[in-house]
């Protein structure tokens, strides 16, 4: 198998937004997880999920690949958002839709 | 592991900076903490919680299983109140 980070590269440019959790997005395992989720399940956005307790090199990779030490950790276009904090008040400010809808738009274009 | 560590750890690394830390399940490892500090401005939210974290260094991955951080400059927790 390609090198953790190699594989953490594609899976975030793979999908407009990728979410690396713990457990999935039926049976989240942590409640950070959980409202991660439920903000983009509120947006209507579709993203991809990764379970991070799946894979424990993925786990750790993912910290250093970021520079941030906590699950679940949120990608929109490649690119590292936040964790369950950020998310909700980007949320709550209404930035994260802008993000969303800027980053789903820019795939319909292509 | 204790409230009061966390915010000494986090007022050691940013210096100045108004600190609150609260353990909110009482069970010593699931943590709120508001911080207010000058270093944040011009500082985009991810960069704001790296500084806390940055100060928090090997417990953030080892003692502390959750912190909920609030991160603001002076001028943001002013006009909050």
């Amino acid at each position: 198998m390609a090198d953790p980070i190699e594989r953490i590269r594609t899976a975030i440019n793979s999908d407009k937004i990728v979410i690396f959790m713990k457990g999935n997005r039926s049976f989240p395992q942590c409640g950070f997880s959980a409202a991660t989720v439920e903000v983009f399940e509120e947006l209507g956005a579709p993203y991809s999920t990764i379970d991070v307790l799946a894979d424990q090199e993925v786990r750790d990779a993912v910290k250093t690949y970021s520079n941030w030490p906590t699950i679940p950790q949120v990608f929109i276009n490649g690119k590292f958002v936040g964790g369950c904090d950020i998310v909700r008040e980007l949320h709550s400010s209404g930035e994260l839709q802008t993000l969303v809808r800027a980053a789903l738009g820019e795939s319909a274009h292509q | 592991m204790e409230a009061q560590e966390i915010k000494e750890m986090i007022e050691r690394g940013l210096p100045g900076a108004l600190v609150e830390v609260r353990d909110f399940t009482g069970g010593g490892d699931h943590f709120e903490a508001l911080v207010v500090s000058e270093s944040f401005e011009g500082k985009g939210l991810v960069e704001r919680h790296q500084a806390v974290y940055g100060a928090l260094g090997d417990a953030m991955k080892a003692r502390i299983h959750a912190l909920t951080l609030k991160v603001m400059t002076p001028n943001q927790y002013q006009n909050r109140r």
